[in-house]
């Protein structure tokens, strides 16, 4: 296994999966000439043409639906969004499209297209570049939403949405491009959605996060550690499809629960998670479920607001400790 | 501030009731606890108390009527305060009901675990009257003198009547750190409820280390460790436990029992048989019994009583009997919890009584600490209650073993339909006269009863059942027996 | 409160007189004919009859209930997607928005399928799970059936760059209202399709109203084919009215896409008799009944009736058993459909994945909790 970044693992997954099926093209802001604005489609221009690996102009609806059009006809679009907050722009397209054609003709298409692109706060950059949209995504039926947190799972998670005959949105985050990891060098590396993951076995609490968040989880599991107390760290990757078995595994395990997201609480993954254990898992809790996830604003810019509104390791360890009744 | 007076759940079952009497009028002063109206539930005749002071200033359904569980029903207010909005709503749903009464319903319904609750017990209960709850049964731990023994009422007297009762609310000095909230409900993690509905830890008495003395999984599984440590002495001798004065009331808080787990091969049977007859596998044995003995007994007996007024029924002595070998064959004095097989500490006999509409039972609570004197006596008193319909919940739930008598119909014999959750039930035939061979091979005319034993074979196998009824067959045969 | 309405419909009523009309002189009968065989004329006027008795009694069944939701009807604008499908191959594709029952139809859907689907039942061309704005026909390459305006003019734009990712010799022929050209996915569309020179054809139906509102007062530049100027697109304006003029410009436009040289816009200039759905008023606040009934006059059936009579390729015998056979074919639709079943119950979990066997829970099942 080679040590690759979050960044080249997704570059890794395209190109193996555009040389695999020549269906398969990548279409956004960027992706060609430029090579990417996060540099996700380094090389692809060259190695797969124009028709391939095309440059749009900055129009998100109208290249969001193209690739829903082209994908009910046939090919298998990969559009990559140059940010998720961007594709606000184009959630007519995702939502009232990509997710309800099949639904509405009676199963009549498929639509094999990824939605791909960063997600989730970076570093000050205020209310409209910083939000977190995957359980806004998630919120239709029709679409599958998988948040990647490792390279590895990066690279896997990304071709199995390429090869998904649904509509996948793929939210990769803005501060783990850099993130090193091991990643399988088999071209047939692929992990299947809805597949949870637990990253950090442990026996007292059940931290249940996704995406970037599972390093804040990681790092609050190492502290409380330190106390001695055994956090268990399950990584759901997917939310649509979502793992319920293994959720409910943990909650059986620990019977304490802390849900971690990056997004806004009302209406949040952890919310619906949450709404989950307690219809499915009632009888194994043996606290509350406590939530830590963005403060309820839209993001400011200022360094210390912004640290004060994010989920930190800080605030996942108070509410473990609250959780186990310390 | 008005009171909105709901039609209770005062049966266990019961979803809606009929309004057979007010007791009090429009205009009339009550006060909390006052007996407002008599309601005939599904089962009985039940008293509704007042849940709060004032003048009854609105009945919104009249004698005869019948009104959902839940529905408002009239309302108590200050002479002057406006009340139309009150009396304008008709259908409030049961969740809105005073704290008073809702919340140690839920608490019951919680801790059941099947056990079919409901409201009505709570709603006595709360009314301050006698509380023999069935379903919050005590542990093992709690069973012992050292914890459960003479709770002594909250003011410190020990009043006849009242419960060994799982600490009522009010007896809760220290609200910091107890898990119960001011309105009497028990603060338990929804794990913690279901492992002590499991292991029958009575979370009233358990003291909760969460926030607010909410109680979690630690504390019941404390509570089970010292439970089972306590248990261990008692629990193969069971037999031999201090019989209670006959005239004692049962202590029925704090009632024990232990669940064995099941073995794999008991799990197995119990699936199989289950998936073979019915949702209860019954299977069915009968035995012939020379009652000629018992009769000469019960002869003597109510010679000795006649000035007390005591007439001692062979059904009295069948119970009697019947007592007394439950205490030998613990499997036969069980029940079929799902996941395990509870052994009853209490032997607890429902007589089955017809009744106008049908069919209720009164249960002997501790039939085999009692006298057969004592047991004619309870039972004649029950029999005729329940004919009135003038049967508290607690007075026909909580049997550990029932008992169907037909005999008197001159029915020779018979099989009747367990009474879950219990595992058996014995249906007794007449006696009546039979020419029958003796040891000898002689001829002679005896007084013969036939009884049936329906088993649930998830709890009791052939060979049990047989036991037992060799047990019964014995004692009745030579009553000195049972006292051997 | 009458007068102030009638006079503000009036005022902004769209008139003929404010609108450029089509700049093109005049043609003779022999002009409009030329190229086109008898029996396809005649099968033209078999579909625009088709398509008037299809929606007609498509009023009539959601007069009595038995069609629900919206039913955004075509009555009056028959010439457009007549003529213009006319002027297809059966293997290019076709999409519209949610007036789109004469579409769907003319892509060769049977009409009892079309008719099922706005019973909502099994046998109609969605399964019932469409109605009325979402009938799909893969195997007629008819897709759909859009119901947020504007919103499948991009989708158009994808089947077409598919059209040109794969080489193939097609064209995609997509239909908006005249008030979906303020939307941005329009002037996005317009935009890729010329930049990439996709055959995209896109027919702008104006019809003069967005729902209750005159395109004038919608629009700073009332002409819609000049919109394809800010995309050095070429475009064109067709009669509307007249099913020949709209198959001639659909048709050059389907040669110039095949031929590589990118997308056409159409700007079609109809007028519907009809309010904007079956739950609208036809005149009002809006437009008033003189109007409209002014507008009939100008009836694309009675016109091209007329032609065809004048120039002995249909007769009015002819003409009324061609009407009879259209009325039969719609009370048969109508027949069909009361006896197609309801769609089973569970049929709403259906096919809202194409992968229902995966790992993980896809969706919230919520039956039985």
């Amino acid at each position: 296994m080679a040590v690759v970044t979050y960044r080249e693992a997704l570059n890794q997954a395209l190109d193996e999966e555009m040389q695999r099926d020549p269906d398969v093209f990548l279409m956004g802001e960027e992706v060609g000439v430029y090579n990417g604005a996060y540099k996700v489609s380094k090389g692809l221009l060259d190695k797969y043409g124009e028709m391939r690996v095309v440059d749009t102009p900055i129009t998100e609806l109208g290249f969001a639906g193209l690739g829903v059009g082209a994908a009910m006809t046939g090919i298998r679009p990969v559009i990559e969004f140059m940010t998720w907050n961007f594709a606000i722009l184009a959630f007519d397209q995702i939502f009232n499209s990509a997710a309800k054609l099949r639904s509405m003709s009676g199963g009549q298409f498929k639509l094999p297209i990824t939605f791909r692109g960063p997600t989730g706060a970076a570093l000050q950059l205020a209310a409209q570049h910083s939000q977190s949209l995957e359980s806004q995504v998630a919120h239709y039926p029709g679409i599958k939403v998988v948040v990647p947190g490792t390279p590895a799972d990066a690279k896997g998670l990304l071709k199995a949405a390429i090869r998904d005959d649904d509509p996948v949105a793929f939210f990769e985050g803005e501060m783990l491009y850099n993130l090193k990891g091991e990643v399988p060098d088999d071209d047939d590396f692929v992990i299947p959605l809805g597949v949870a993951e637990v990253k950090r076995e442990g026996s007292d609490v059940s931290i249940i996060t996704h995406g970037k968040m599972i390093h804040v989880a990681l790092q609050a599991a190492g502290m409380l550690e330190k106390d001695g107390i055994n956090a268990e760290v399950l990584d759901l990757r997917s939310i649509r499809p979502l793992d319920v078995d293994a959720i409910l595994a943990t909650v059986a395990k620990t019977n304490r629960v802390v849900l971690v997201e990056e997004g806004w609480p009302f209406g949040g993954i952890t919310a619906t998670v949450a709404a989950l254990i307690q219809e499915e898992a009632f009888d194994m809790l043996d606290a509350p479920i406590l939530r830590v996830t963005q403060a309820d604003v839209p993001m400011p810019y200022a360094k210390v607001l912004e640290k004060a509104v994010k989920p930190s390791a800080e605030l996942v360890v108070e509410k473990v400790n609250r959780v186990l009744y310390r | 501030m008005a009171t909105k007076v709901y039609m209770e759940a005062l049966s266990p079952t019961m979803e809606e009731g009929r309004l057979a009497t007010w007791l009090k009028n429009e205009g009339d002063e009550v006060k909390e606890g006052d007996v407002l109206a008599e309601v005939e539930t599904d089962k009985a005749t039940m008293e509704l108390v007042a849940r709060g002071s004032g003048i009854l200033r609105k009945r919104l359904i009249g004698d005869g009527d019948t009104a959902n569980v839940g529905t408002v029903i009239a309302v108590i207010a200050g002479p002057d305060e406006d009340v139309s909005a009150l009396t304008g709503g008709a259908e409030v749903k049961a969740e809105q009901a005073p704290s008073a009464a809702e919340a140690p319903a839920q608490e019951k319904v919680a801790q059941a675990a099947g056990s079919d609750v409901g409201q009505g017990a709570a709603a006595v209960a709360a009314a301050g009257e006698t509380e023999p709850d069935s379903a919050e049964r005590g542990t093992p731990a709690e069973a012992t003198p050292s914890t459960a023994a003479p709770t002594p009422a909250p003011d410190g007297t020990s009043k006849e009547s009242a419960p060994a009762a799982p600490e009522p609310p009010e007896a809760k000095g220290d609200a910091g750190t107890e898990a119960s909230s001011g309105n009497g409900r028990v603060k338990a993690s929804p794990l913690a409820r279901k492992m002590a509905s499991e292991s029958g830890v009575q979370l009233g008495g358990v003291q909760g280390s969460g926030p607010g003395g909410r109680i979690v999984k630690r504390d019941v599984e404390a509570a089970m460790e010292g439970g089972a440590q306590a248990q261990q002495p008692a629990a193969p001798a069971s037999a031999e436990k201090p019989a209670a004065a006959p005239s004692a009331p049962p202590a029925q808080a704090g009632e024990g029992y232990r669940d064995q787990p099941l073995s794999p091969m008991r799990k197995t049977i119990a699936k199989r048989l289950a998936q073979s007859i019915g949702p209860i596998p019954h299977f069915f044995l009968t035995v012939e019994v020379d009652m000629g003995e018992s009769m000469r007994l019960r002869a003597r007996i109510n010679e000795r009583f006649a000035d007390q007024g005591v007439k001692v029924s062979p059904n009295d002595l069948i119970i009697k009997a019947v007592a007394a070998a439950l205490r030998k064959h613990p499997w036969v004095n069980a029940s079929w919890t799902g996941d395990a097989i509870r052994f009853h500490d209490h032997v607890h006999i429902g007589v089955a009584v017809a009744v106008d509409e049908g069919l209720i039972t009164p249960v002997v609570r501790d039939a085999d600490r009692k006298g057969v004197a004592e047991i004619a006596t309870e039972v004649r008193e029950l029999a005729g209650r329940a004919r009135e319909k003038k049967l508290k919940p607690e007075e026909y739930t909580g049997s550990t073993f029932s008992l169907s008598n037909l005999g008197m119909f001159g029915i020779e014999e018979f099989t009747a339909v367990i009474n879950p959750p219990e595992a058996a039930i014995l249906a007794v035939g007449a006696i009546s006269p039979k020419v029958v061979v003796d040891a000898k091979g002689d001829m002679a005319v005896r007084q013969r009863m036939r009884v049936t034993l329906s088993c649930d074979h998830r709890v009791i196998d052939g060979a049990t059942g047989a036991q037992f009824l060799q047990t019964l067959k014995g004692y009745l045969e030579d009553p000195m027996l049972m006292i051997a | 409160m009458t007068e102030t309405k009638t006079r503000k419909a009036e005022s902004r009523a769209a008139t003929p007189e404010t609108a450029p009309a089509p700049e093109r002189p005049p043609k003779s009968d022999e002009e409009r004919l030329q190229g086109f065989e008898r029996d396809q004329l005649r099968q033209m006027m078999h579909d625009m009859l088709l398509a008037r008795r299809f929606e007609e009694k498509a009023a009539e069944a959601y007069a009595l209930g038995k069609i629900g939701g919206f039913c955004h009807l075509y009555i009056g604008q028959e010439a457009v997607a007549v003529g213009a499908i006319h002027a297809l191959r059966k293997d290019d594709y076709v999409m519209t928005a949610y007036r789109e029952h004469v579409h769907a139809l003319q892509t060769g859907i049977e009409a009892g399928a079309v008719m099922a689907e706005l019973y909502g039942r099994a046998d109609g061309c969605s399964g019932g799970k469409g109605g009325s704005m979402h009938m799909f026909s893969v195997e007629k390459n008819y897709l759909g059936g859009h119901g947020i305006v504007g919103g499948q003019i991009p989708l158009a734009l994808g089947v077409a760059w598919k059209i040109k990712y794969r080489k193939e010799d097609r064209v995609m022929q997509v239909y908006c209202g005249e008030a979906a050209v303020n939307q941005g996915a329009f002037h996005e569309s317009l935009n890729m399709a010329a930049l990439w020179k996709l055959p995209l054809i896109l027919i702008v139906e104006n019809n003069r109203f967005g729902m209750g509102t005159a395109w004038e007062r919608a629009a700073s530049l009332y002409d819609i084919w000049q919109k394809a100027s800010a995309y050095a697109m070429p475009s064109a304006v067709g009669d509307g009215m007249d099913v020949l003029d709209m198959y001639r410009v659909a048709a050059e436009a389907a040669e110039r896409a095949r031929a590589g040289e990118g997308p056409t816009l159409i700007e079609a200039r109809t007028y519907r008799y009809v309010g904007h759905s079956m739950s609208d008023p036809v005149s009002g606040v809006y437009r008033t009944k003189e109007d409209v009934e002014k507008e009939k006059a100008n009836d694309p059936i009675s016109i091209f009736a007329g032609l065809l009579a004048r120039n002995d390729i249909l007769s009015q015998q002819e003409l009324e058993e061609m009407d009879a056979e259209a009325k039969r074919i719609s009370e048969a639709a109508a027949e069909f459909a009361e006896k197609s079943p309801e769609p089973s119950a569970d049929e709403a979990y259906k096919d809202i994945y194409a992968e229902e066997d995966v790992n993980g829970r896809l969706y919230f099942d919520m039956r039985g909790r």
